[in-house]
């Protein structure tokens, strides 16, 4: 419980499920093999705690920001460009994080302080902005970040896929610095979202719910809400810029698609709501079920086109071509918003599909 | 020196309508002054200028010996001006429970803590938990607030500003559309806090029963204007609450009218 922080997943079928996810991304390096599985893995982890960290922000305090990509960015690109610039280093890697955490968490505070004194509708424009403007500092200033092209680099020689820590001859499969890396980013963002999780179940985090709830009853109990919100927002910032630096390391690069781009910032929004605002467990069932449909739907569909074709359907092989796979991951989305308007978590933990009655124990 | 509230020549305009009009008062310890005037006439807008959700646009008030005039709604809570709603004002989805452990928590000037889950703050919890047992509560602890009764929600309400433990009390309507065997729970409360000589009520009111079995004192307020001040009987029987009341003009009300 303690490790919970006294919030348990209240759902038998959650908890299951939970399991689950969590004993197959621990056992993935072992379990399936192959790149992709091992990077879709890498995937879900990173995101998960990224998507808890904007759950924080959006479930608990009920402020939305554009900003989340911009955090994420920050960490990666810190990394990426002391990698690159220092050499495959551990002192590189030391000076990625001590400069892009800071720098991510004083943003966020200038936001916050800025911005979350007044209507939230401002917040969400500022963070919009800013947002934007970081994103067109990041392409120009190619110098140091590489434009557009982004930057590649080498992590240190523990972390690379040819150093072998464990040979095969011993257990039976080979442990190398590639799945050291792994289990770096399995752990940490592990610990992120307990970490959040403690957080939200704090009495700080009761504050947060409360300034969701009635902002000006917050006020006239004594809080000084807009302290609060930064607080939150530097804390979010933190985990998403951490969850940056563990992107960049895991891809070996960072660049304005794969840690800037806006279409990152909707897929966070969708994975928050699908898994369920507000529980923080949404955010692991949200990215595994995002990302798994990312990556799989299209051969799933190949699968299903070719079998519907041999069978002599009509319609369906072409309804069913791997090319529709967009079509097919936004009717799963529109569905899910439909049928789970409180999130998947929501729903298992309120059978009933009634108003959740908020959490108490 | 003892307890005081005061506010000089209160003032608040709302473009050219003057809703509360140079309110000059005093409120001391041990006394509990009822607030009574016809709708409209500035009271709820009176307490939300000594709360501090509305700014004055003219006077000032003293609480303390302190000029907190300028200071913020949660400034003025944390020194010590609780404030029970009119309008039910309470945070919907969280349960019974958490709205008081909220108002417990900001009592105890836990504000930031992060690291501790609430699970292991007992202190705070066995004392909310004492709180709502006060006002009859206990039993709905576990409900989401927005699924109680308009009663019960009014007795939240009074419930989240005895957690705060303040220096001053103010009530707004806390009878105010509830059910008759419920009235007494809250009237009780009311008078077990006045047995307490330290603490200043405050009690915005329609019905004049209650009034006349509470309260200490009375100030009439009509137009924003404070017209009256005195002990019950006095302040009853007088002209200006008689024609403020019932729309009347008594005969004797031209020498008396301020």
């Amino acid at each position: 419980m303690m490790i919970l922080s006294g919030d348990p997943p209240r759902s038998r079928i959650l908890t299951l499920v939970l399991v689950v996810i969590i004993l197959a991304l621990a056992a993935t390096p072992f379990l399936f093999p192959g790149a992709k599985a091992l990077n879709v893995a890498a995937k879900i982890c990173v995101f998960a705690a990224l998507v808890a960290s904007y759950d924080l922000l959006l479930g608990y305090t009920g402020s939305v920001s554009f900003a989340h990509t911009m955090f994420y960015g920050i960490g990666s690109y810190a990394i990426a460009i002391a990698l690159y610039g220092m050499g495959p280093n551990w002192a590189a890697v030391a000076t990625g994080i001590v400069v892009g955490l800071p720098l991510a968490a004083l943003l966020a505070l200038a936001i916050g302080l800025f911005s979350l004194r007044v209507a939230a509708i401002f917040f969400a424009m500022i963070t919009l902005a800013v947002a934007s403007a970081f994103q067109v500092l990041a392409s120009q200033l190619s110098w140091l970040t590489g434009g557009e092209d982004g930057r590649s680099f080498q992590l240190p020689q523990l972390l690379r896929p040819g150093t072998v820590l464990i040979p095969k001859s011993l257990v039976g499969f080979e442990v190398n610095g590639r799945i050291l890396t792994y289990y770096l980013v399995f752990a940490i963002s592990a610990l992120m979202i307990l970490a959040l999780l403690r957080v939200v179940n704090s009495p700080f985090g009761r504050v947060l719910q409360a300034i969701r709830e009635n902002r000006f009853r917050a006020e006239a109990l004594g809080f000084r809400t807009v302290f609060h919100l930064t607080y939150a927002n530097c804390i979010a910032a933190l985990v998403a810029a951490s969850a940056g630096i563990l992107n960049a390391l895991w891809l070996r690069y960072a660049g304005p698609d794969t840690s800037l781009s806006f279409s990152i910032m909707l897929d966070i929004l969708l994975m928050v709501v699908i898994g369920g605002m507000g529980t923080i467990y949404g955010a692991i069932i949200g990215a595994t079920i995002f990302i798994l449909a990312q990556n799989y739907l299209q051969s799933l569909m190949g699968v299903a086109s070719t079998a519907a074709s041999e069978a002599g359907l009509p319609l369906l092989p072409g309804l069913l071509h791997p090319d529709r796979w967009l079509l097919w991951l936004g009717l799963l989305f529109i569905a899910s918003v439909y049928f789970f308007p409180t999130g998947v978590v929501g729903r298992l933990r309120n059978p009933a599909g009634g108003k959740s009655a908020g959490s108490s124990h | 020196m003892t307890l005081t509230l005061e506010t000089r020549d209160l003032t608040i305009r709302f473009g050219g309508h003057v809703a509360v009009n140079s309110v000059t008062c005093t409120f001391r310890p041990g006394e509990l002054t009822a607030i009574v005037g016809p709708n409209g006439a500035g009271k709820t807008t009176y307490f939300n200028l000594i709360s501090g959700q509305l700014r004055a646009s003219n006077g000032s008030i003293l609480f303390d010996g302190t000029d907190i005039t300028q200071h913020s709604a949660p400034m003025r809570t944390r020194a010590g001006l609780g404030r029970a709603f009119q309008l039910t004002n309470l945070f919907p989805n969280l349960t019974v429970e958490e709205n008081v452990r909220l108002a417990v928590q900001a009592a105890n000037g836990t504000h930031y803590d992060m690291l501790r889950p609430w699970m292991v703050r007992r202190e705070l919890i066995a004392h909310a938990d004492a709180i709502l047992d006060q006002v009859a509560l206990g039993s709905r602890r576990g409900v989401a607030a927005t699924a109680l009764s308009h009663g019960d929600q009014r007795k939240l309400e009074v419930a989240l500003m005895i957690a705060l433990e303040p220096k001053v009390f103010m009530f707004d309507e806390p009878t105010a559309g509830m059910s008759i065997d419920e009235v007494p729970v809250v009237l009780n409360l009311i008078a077990q806090l006045k047995q307490d000589r330290s603490k200043i009520i405050l009690l915005v009111e329609h019905k004049m029963d209650v009034v006349r079995s509470l309260a200490d004192r009375i100030i009439v307020l009509h137009n924003g204007q404070l017209v009256a001040d005195g002990p019950p009987a006095e302040v009853i029987a007088s002209p200006i609450v008689q024609e403020a009341y019932l729309g009347v003009a008594p005969k004797t009300a031209a020498g008396s009218a301020a």
